[in-house]
């Protein structure tokens, strides 16, 4: 085991805007790659408002279920595909990223806001496993009215929904990796 | 809006209540509490249900890739992004980012955001009404070298105050965000000052509720860093562990 102390975190607060979103940022893939897909959502308090001032980051394989290792994940050219996008939620707490169906069925996001002092991790599945498709051992763990927070839910062509609530009703399933 | 003597008392009755945990055997908590009180905007914004612990899959073993490309070395150099000089005390911020067995995190992305000298943020949402610097942004990346180190120049941001209470300042900070070699580790921080008079008063710093985390946070000054007749120095060390499994032999790690 280390012998180093992890650093704190802090929160990212109200103007990270201008620090961390980059042109691009949010297109994983560009609109017309073979397999885009747009995956949105909004962001909710415990009081069921909007939370304007949440950035999200996703992070995920390509279709075939590989890692990237290719570069450029802050220059953005058409080809490469990274994996990794970020997104800062509008005033309406709306987000959304250009992406693919990532082939392990599952993408990583990663949630900061104002008065979130240390992000949060959860994960969008795009299959509950009930149909047959590849299924998960998280998923398989969480009683059924946890699980559905964890599914980008289709809601238009090539269009997937995936809302995060940071408390109460509905609270999206947050994770702690062992 | 609650009073800072308020607020102060909140947070003596928090960390007091913490150091008792710690007596009575629980180890010290190393970040700060989602859920905590004295700084108010947390209430809504914490999960209420515990975090379900998981094991993390292949993909999360691995943090997203930036090259020496992806940035620009002028842009570790807050201090040349105009064409004039920036006002206020020029500074140098240096150290190394490693992870939990010490290894240095080679080639990862560091991104950092701070106010200028007289506390006000280039964002549109600021409504602080300090003066802008037409000569400073306040927005740097770097990408840490081979031993895990970054070097930003820039200059030292002031405080500024905020609607968190009445009389509510936050100390002194620059806003960083890093990349371990997992996306596990991922980390969004601040780096404050030494000897900053509003630590104690400030509900963000003191969300961490053990001193010597907190103190983790704050760079130490460095004469050695420090350029005759340019700007003074202070060194920063970032640790990124992450989950128990990146701190196993790779033979132990499970799968
Ligand atoms: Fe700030």
């Amino acid at each position: 085991m280390g012998d180093r102390v992890q650093t704190p975190s802090q929160t990212v607060g109200p103007f990270f805007h201008f620090g961390l979103e980059y042109d691009g940022s949010a297109q994983v893939v560009p609109g017309h790659y073979p397999g885009a897909i747009r995956l949105h959502g909004t962001v909710f308090d415990g009081g069921q408002a909007p939370v304007p001032d949440a950035l999200l980051e996703i992070w995920q394989t390509d279709a075939a279920g590989l890692v990237s290792r290719e570069r450029g994940s802050l220059l953005r050219n058409e080809f490469a595909f990274t994996g990794f996008g970020r997104a800062a939620t509008n005033l309406g707490g709306e987000y959304a990223f250009t992406t693919v169906r990532p082939g392990t069925g599952f993408v990583t996001v990663a949630v900061f806001a104002r008065g979130l002092s240390h992000h949060l991790f959860t994960r969008a599945y795009f299959d509950d496993g009930t149909g047959g498709g590849a299924s998960d051992s998280l998923l398989a763990s969480l009683p059924p009215s946890r699980r559905s927070t964890l599914l980008a839910m289709p809601d238009g062509d090539r269009s997937f929904r995936f809302d995060v609530r940071l408390q109460g009703d509905g609270e999206t399933v947050f994770l702690e990796y062992s | 809006m609650a009073t800072q003597q308020v607020i102060t008392e909140e947070i003596r009755r928090i960390e007091t209540d913490a150091a008792a945990r710690v007596q009575g055997g629980q180890s010290p908590e190393v970040h700060p509490r989602r859920d905590y009180p004295p700084y108010r905007s947390s209430a809504l914004r914490h999960p209420t249900q515990n975090l379900v612990k998981v094991d993390p899959e292949e993909v999360e073993r691995y943090s997203p890739a930036f090259g020496h490309w992806d940035v620009s070395p002028l842009e570790s150099d807050l201090t040349i992004a105009h064409r004039g000089e920036p006002l206020g005390e020029r500074i140098t911020v240096t150290g190394r980012v490693v992870d939990g067995d010490g290894r240095p995190v080679r080639g990862q992305l560091i991104e950092l955001w701070q106010a200028n000298s007289a506390g006000r943020y280039v964002h549109k949402r600021d409504q602080h009404p300090a003066p802008l610097d037409p000569n400073f942004t306040g927005v740097g990346r770097v990408i840490t070298g081979e031993d895990g180190s970054y070097r930003f120049r820039t200059i030292k941001p002031g405080p500024y105050p905020w609607k968190n209470h009445t009389n509510a300042w936050r100390p002194a900070h620059v806003h960083f965000s890093l990349f371990g070699s997992q996306f596990t580790q991922r980390l969004v921080t601040q780096m404050y000052f030494p000897g900053d008079p509003l630590f104690a008063l400030d509900p963000i710093y003191q969300s961490i509720v053990d001193p010597a985390a907190r103190a983790r946070l704050i760079g130490t000054y460095d004469h050695d860093t420090s350029v005759p007749d340019v700007s003074l120095g202070y060194r920063w060390d970032i640790v990124l562990t992450g989950p128990r499994s990146t701190w196993l032999e790779p033979e132990h790690a499970d799968g």
